[in-house]
């Protein structure tokens, strides 16, 4: 087993690793970092359940080396709470408007709307479904999904 | 009260911050990692399986071939067992396939330190095959040459039964009877949860304990034991959050093999994950159904006879088997009852992957062929279509003799009152009519009924334990399953409601764990919250009893003048607050007098069922030189008695209508001809809707509480996901004039009909 040394950032915090050059991103973070809420689906980049941000920039980590994070920032979901627990704004719209239901690709669907909502830009229904199709959902039919995420987009714009 | 609110869901905070643990992020890391080898014909007998070169691989710890395991055939099925052998589910799963019956059986298994090492040794486990022919079609298997897959069931027919009721070589005698007649087909499709099945299994204190990803805990472990050959009580199943199951979990997959690799390795944690591929191949999928249908009816539409022969393509071992096909039978005979009926139905082995259960259990593949041909008698009579539903539909009062379901609502009517004028739809159907051009546009609708639970076919028993914590506060326990439907939620209101305490003072329990979980059946059958709901009333009643017998100690008032409201003991002749509930429940454990641990836990027998009734409408653009179908407006309207959660059964209706718009448009499993391996075992090639295939989905209600309820629930998990289908075919009937009789109404099956019809 061939190994590599990786220095980036994970969800704020500097982190170095010994990482098996083979390993995908999804991997290093389930087993070497216990971030586990990166969900594992498909393992071939066709669901989304294993989305993360890499500097910003949403990928699914399933095709993602984990070697390629060398340098990088990265956030999973759980960079989202606060330090007494509070939800971030996203999370608290997934809550009420009953987005979720099997829970499992819920933390990949919120990492790509957090990087739809820090573009701060206004988006139609339609291109907000556009930038959420990456992602695979067999539970909400999507309806609740998109809602949540046109409420905190429209509340953050000051939009009615 | 909590039931009737739209509550958040208990497990919300948990899921949403990633915190929610399922199987796979329980699994210790250390866990050996186990691969199944798969076959690579779709029928053979295995003569030799090589493992010389896969056992080089570094890492490898052992390999298990078909020639390891003993002889233990076993049911997979998610039915509670049967005491009578009669009614046992067909035994026909060994842990491992000497005789493969379809391209994907599982041959051997790879144990390795780690899922590399596992993975090579798999792809180097080298099988050697007589081959033996093979077939994918349920009419060719039915034939006397057809190659035999079980020897038990002559031409592959795993069970052929009959319902009905009036004579209908008589009733077809009536003069001036209009005949129609129709073939209708349906695809095999897969659940598509995102979470894999998976599942890890470990030796502790003399037991195998299996945790797993799984809705039906119990039944597991029954059926564990039964392959294993170990007694019941040696197995220890567990079932965390679950990544969504659809009935693909209401069955056992991989655990009583992943439970023996273990236990022929000392004990040691063995974890099996299996990929989507095997999801899609080596798990389960619904049966594709061929229904032909003959209604024989009266110039004005009243439908007289009807007869449907269904043949249901069961793949290659029995699972649910004839089950679904017998439940879209007995579907078909009472949506419009006549003078007299007749279903016909076959359930056939095949070598293709084996069919299961899966959301709707047999009524997606009834109500597809069953609305198809009511819309096209309505169109050959001149008819409007909802008329003639309406004329012939399930009357108010209709009582069905042998599962005593009644319909004591004008539920149909109702529903379809209120999706009409959602989608406006009398206006639209008047514009769409008479269109020429390449785009069109039309609106279709179709209506169904589901049974809730399983009575009388099967047992319906349900369990529920509740504990008073110092705090007044109370744990619940069900063996009823959370999968992601929200039951736990719902659980949770009824139970406040039923106790009178504040909902954040019920702790329910999610994750099961049969040597702790009261036993319960699990989650299919659309029966959570009607089923749970008995067993909650009952234990939470007797729960209140026990407290107000320990207030009266504390307040010296008799029992019938004390009540618990909003976790206060009340005295009901006067309102006032007697104590809080919190103050007994500390004097009550830690009381010098009497101290008292007070409990409640009860078994309810469920001896009912109920109609769950609803309806679809869809409006759809058809590009006809595409062949393309664009769903522009889509609305299910269901009655399934009190909603329990609003805002929960609305999201779940959702769900269930995106599953149906992909049954309807794109979902199919395609297989080689040549070789019977399955074409497109991956979500790239297999036509999951995403969010760019739906329009926005609305679900509304008729709330009619259920009086054979204890909340006036009936169901709703699966409901949503029958009447889409045809309700977008017969939409893309109106647009074009082109009767469609088979799904998914894909570019490749409108080129097809467009072409015969002559608008290509």
């Amino acid at each position: 087993m061939q190994t590599k040394l990786i220095k980036c950032t994970i969800n704020g915090k500097e982190r170095e690793l010994m990482i098996d050059v083979r390993a995908s991103l999804t991997d290093a973070l389930r087993n070497d970092f216990r971030l586990t809420s990166v969900k594992k689906g498909c393992e071939v980049g066709e669901c989304g359940a294993c989305n993360v941000l890499i500097d910003g920039e949403c990928f699914n980590s399933c095709i993602y080396l984990a070697v390629w994070a060398d340098g990088k920032d990265i956030r999973t979901l759980e960079s989202l709470l606060g330090e007494g627990g509070e939800l971030s704004d996203i999370q608290q719209a997934f809550v009420d408007e009953a987005a979720i239901q099997c829970g499992f690709c819920t933390p990949g669907v919120i990492m790509t709307a957090v990087e739809i909502l820090d573009t701060k830009r206004l988006y139609t229904r339609d291109e907000l479904r556009k930038l959420l199709s990456g992602h695979l959902c067999r539970c909400t039919g999507y309806e609740n999904i998109i809602n949540a995420v046109e409420k905190v987009m429209k509340k953050r714009l000051g939009l009615p | 009260m909590y039931v009737g609110k739209s509550v958040k869901r208990v497990d919300a905070y948990d899921k949403v911050t990633g915190r929610a643990m399922y199987t796979d992020d329980l699994a210790d890391r250390k866990a050996l990692v186990a691969k199944v080898v798969h076959s690579t014909v779709a029928h053979g007998i295995v003569k030799h399986v090589d493992t010389a070169e896969a056992l080089t691989v570094p890492g490898v710890v052992k390999i298990f071939t078909c020639f390891d395991v003993p002889e233990q055939r076993f049911p997979t099925a998610g039915h509670p067992w049967s005491t009578d052998p009669h009614h046992q589910d067909v035994s026909d799963r060994n842990l491992l396939a000497r005789h493969v019956r379809f391209y994907g059986d599982d041959v051997a298994a790879v144990v390795a330190e780690n899922e590399v090492a596992a993975a090579q040794a798999a792809r180097l486990v080298k099988v050697e095959y007589e081959k033996l022919p093979f077939v994918t079609d349920v009419q060719e298997a039915m034939a006397d040459s057809a190659p035999l897959l079980h020897e038990e069931f002559p031409n592959n027919i795993l069970a052929h039964t009959t319902m009905g009721y009036g004579d209908f070589d008589e009733a077809i005698r009536e003069p001036g009877l209009l005949k129609f007649e129709g073939w209708y087909d349906t695809p095999i499709v897969q659940h598509c949860h995102i979470e894999n099945h998976v599942c890890y299994a470990y030796k502790e204190n003399g037991k195998i304990v299996v945790v797993s990803s799984t809705q039906i805990p119990h039944i597991v472990r029954r059926v564990v034991g039964q392959a294993l050959g170990i007694p019941w009580g040696r197995v220890r199943v567990i079932k965390p959050y679950i990544g969504g199951g659809f009935g693909n979990k209401q069955d056992t997959l991989y655990e009583p093999l992943c439970a023996f690799l273990s236990q022929e390795l000392g004990g040691r944690m063995v974890k099996l994950d299996v990929s989507r591929e095997e999801t899609f191949v080596s798990n389960r999928v619904r049966h594709a159904v061929r229904s032909h249908i003959t209604s024989y009816v009266r110039p004005d539409g009243t439908f007289v006879a009807r007869k449907l022969e269904a043949f249901s393509n069961q793949g290659a071992y029995a699972s649910h088997g004839h089950g679904i096909c017998a439940k879209g039978m007995s579907a078909f005979t009472q949506l419009y009852p006549c003078k007299a009926c007749r279903g016909d139905a076959y359930t056939v082995f095949t070598n293709l992957p084996v069919a299961g259960a899966m959301r709707g259990y047999g009524i997606p593949q009834a109500m597809f062929a069953g609305e198809s041909h009511v819309e096209d008698i309505a169109r050959a009579l001149g008819m409007d279509s909802l008329e003639l539903r309406r004329k012939n539909m399930m009357p108010v009062g209709f009582l069905n003799a042998f599962d005593h379901n009644e319909n004591y609502y004008d539920s149909f009517n109702q529903c379809l009152a209120v999706g009409m004028k959602e989608i406006d739809y009398e206006k639209k159907l008047k514009a769409y009519q008479n269109q020429t051009g390449d785009i069109r546009r039309g609106i279709g609708h179709s209506i169904f009924w589901y049974n809730t639970a399983v009575w009388p076919i099967s047992l319906e028993s349900t369990s529920c334990r509740m504990v008073l914590n110092q705090d007044g506060s109370l744990q619940v326990q069900l063996g009823e399953t959370e999968i992601g439907q929200g039951a736990d939620t719902a659980f949770a209101q009824m139970a406040a409601d039923t106790v009178g305490v504040r909902l954040e003072d019920v702790h329910i329990i999610s994750s099961q764990d049969t040597d702790i979980t009261p036993f319960g059946l699990g989650s299919f059958a659309s029966r959570q919250t009607y089923v749970g709901g008995f067993a909650i009333k009952q234990t939470g009643l007797l729960f209140r009893e026990r407290i107000l017998t320990y207030a009266r100690e504390l307040t010296r008032m008799p029992v019938f003048n004390l009540d618990i409201i909003d976790g206060n003991i009340i005295r009901t002749t006067d309102g006032r607050v007697l104590l809080p509930l919190s103050d007994l429940a500390t004097e009550a454990i830690y009381s010098l007098n009497h101290s008292a641990h007070i409990t409640a836990e009860s078994t309810y027998q469920v001896k009912s069922n109920a109609y769950s009734f609803g309806c679809c409408f869809a409006e759809v653009e058809v590009d006809i030189p595409l062949c393309k179908v664009k769903l522009l407006k889509i609305v299910n309207v269901h009655d399934c008695g009190t909603l329990v959660n609003p805002q929960l059964a609305e999201a779940q209706v959702h769900g269930g209508m995106s599953m149906a718009i992909g049954y309807g448009l794109s979902e199919q499993l395609l297989f080689d001809p040549k070789t019977g391996k399955t074409l497109n075992d991956n979500l790239l090639d297999y036509k999951l809707s995403t969010t760019m295939d739906h329009p926005d989905l609305v679900a509304r209600f008729v709330e009619n509480a259920e009086p054979t309820s204890a909340f006036g629930t009936k169901s709703l998990g699966e409901p949503p996901a029958c009447p889409g289908a045809p309700a977008i075919r017969n939409a893309v009937l109106q647009a074009t004039g082109v009767a469609v009789n088979r799904v998914p109404l894909n570019p490749h099956v409108l080129f097809e009909r467009f072409k015969e019809e002559g608008l290509l």
